[in-house]
């Protein structure tokens, strides 16, 4: 589904702009930019109880998207399905198709697809090891083996982080010793040191500080120029400030998917602009 | 109720009780010119402060909760529609306070016997701010809609009272000084108009996200 808004109420208001990806010229579109991953009536279930209905969104490639609802609303099932890091858990399954560069991602490799979209968890979880062995794990079993090379992928992605400078001279200090918002850096960085063409984000932030939750989110946007990015979060104010695109889930399905500044600033739902403006409940 | 939202519904009120003070000075200066009434004049002058005070503490008001709230979607609309229409009322406020001086100016000169209906003029524009804020009140983009279409009836009426009043002084050159201070009136009746029809535009904007401003071909 394109970012798009539906018609006003009222005929005697002309009708917002219906966004195209590939529009250009006006202003604050998204532009020239393919879809990296589409839903496609994607119906998800645990066992017998259904956690999304028929959702159809589109990720644009290297934009940000921030999935936002409340809890228990699918947005973070939906972007499991993303990577089908959702089948560890048993019982569930999904009808309709979850494509990445077109390709349903059920055919391929899991190992290979998670290689690709790659994600990181609202807790941060680096391995027990070095701060350099966390970086370097995945370029080794991707079959990286020279020591030089592991050195140049291991800062390459530190820097993309914005760790290195905080961590340069303790790289063989356990990760552990980091701060929470560095070690969360840590794991963005993991992810990113193989090189993942999509990097998925569940709630990175919620348990961080106003300074450490603004380091991550400059990541965000230093790192999307190579990488798309979907971010579920509970904070909308850091959607208003991330994302390019929002969507906005309720009871399993997507309320509503569009430019960021139209979900805050003017939103066709009633339904999202109860929730965003706090009158949900 | 939310507390954000009874702080809204209180900005609201206030922002009400601000036009009614702007009504009521516009009513007393108008009827100060077309009556020459001194004391209606005098009593305008004095209630000017008032608005001034009441513009500052709106905007006080608009600035803490943008600032604590952090407000989106449709809170959002409203605190930046506050926010230019209370700029909007003060302006009228002072333009209401030029009409009180031209109404004692005038009264220092002997009525001019023009073919111009102030009457008329004044009570279309002080029914485009009543309407103005009830749309306001009631958040009705239709309402709004009326006060921008009744814009150009006001703007006809000061360009024939110009040409009225101009072709009376070029006959009567004794009556140059009324008939400047006659311009003012006409002139500030018209941009009191304006100020209402921005202010319906803030309305329109905050009822529908819609932005009509130098744009009327967008209305119906």
């Amino acid at each position: 589904m394109q970012p798009k808004v539906s018609s006003m109420s009222s005929p005697s208001f002309p009708t917002k702009m219906h966004i195209e990806p590939h529009s250009s010229g006006a202003a604050n579109t998204p532009t020239s930019k393919e879809a990296k991953m589409r839903a496609a009536n994607l119906n998800f279930f645990y066992g017998s109880f259904q956690a999304l209905y028929d959702i159809d969104l589109e990720i644009q490639a290297n934009r940000i998207t921030a999935l936002i609802g409340p809890s228990g609303c699918g947005k973070s099932t939906f972007l499991r399905t993303l990577n089908r890091i959702n089948e560890t858990i048993r019982g569930t399954r999904y009808t309709g198709e979850v494509l990445l560069d077109g390709v349903d991602v059920k055919s391929q490799d899991v190992t290979a697809l998670r290689r690709r979209v790659g994600m990181v968890f609202q807790k941060s979880n680096p391995f027990p090891k070095t701060i350099f062995d966390n970086i370097a794990y995945g370029p080794k079993v991707n079959g990286m083996t020279s020591k030089q090379d592991l050195e140049v992928t291991v800062e390459k992605s530190l820097r993309r982080a914005a760790l290195w400078e905080e961590v340069k001279d303790k790289l063989q200090k356990p990760a552990s010793a980091l701060s929470g918002g560095q070690q969360q850096r840590l794991c963005i960085a993991r992810a990113m040191a193989v090189d993942p063409e999509v990097l998925l984000l569940d709630e990175p932030c919620s348990a961080l500080d106003p300074i450490a939750t603004l380091k991550i989110e400059e990541l965000l946007f230093s790192i999307k120029d190579q990488t798309t990015i979907v971010i579920v979060t509970h904070n909308m104010q850091q959607a208003a400030r991330v994302a390019d695109n929002t969507g906005f889930f309720m009871l399993g399905k997507l309320v509503e998917f569009d430019r960021t500044e139209m979900i805050f600033r003017n939103p066709s739902k009633k339904e999202t602009e109860d929730y965003v403006t706090g009158r949900f409940g | 109720m939310r507390h954000f939202a009874i702080e809204l519904e209180e900005l609201k009120t206030k922002l009400l009780q601000m036009g009614g003070m702007v009504e009521a000075a516009l009513h007393r200066s108008v009827r100060a010119v077309v009556d020459r009434d001194a004391d209606l004049a005098k009593k305008v002058k004095e209630g000017e402060a008032a608005i001034n005070t009441m513009e500052m503490e709106i905007d006080e008001l608009v600035t803490k909760l943008l600032v604590l709230q952090q407000p989106v979607a449709r809170d959002l609309r409203f605190l930046t529609s506050v926010l230019k229409i209370n700029t909007d009322l003060e302006r009228m406020g002072d333009l209401a306070n030029g009409l009180a001086k031209r109404a004692q100016s005038l009264m220092n000169y002997p009525p001019l016997k023009l073919n111009i209906d102030l009457n008329h003029m004044s009570s279309l524009v002080e029914s485009m701010l009543l309407k103005s804020l009830d749309a306001f009140l009631r958040e009705d983009a239709y309402l709004a809609q009326q006060v921008l279409l009744s814009d150009d009836e006001v703007d006809a009426i000061r360009g024939a009272a110009y040409g009225e009043i101009i072709a009376h002084m070029q006959s009567n050159p004794a009556d140059v000084r009324a008939g400047v201070e006659l311009i003012f009136v006409v002139r500030n009746l018209e941009r009191i108009g304006d100020h209402a029809t921005n202010m319906a535009e803030g309305v329109i904007y905050m009822a529908k996200g819609v932005d009509v401003r130098h744009n009327s071909k967008t209305l119906v």
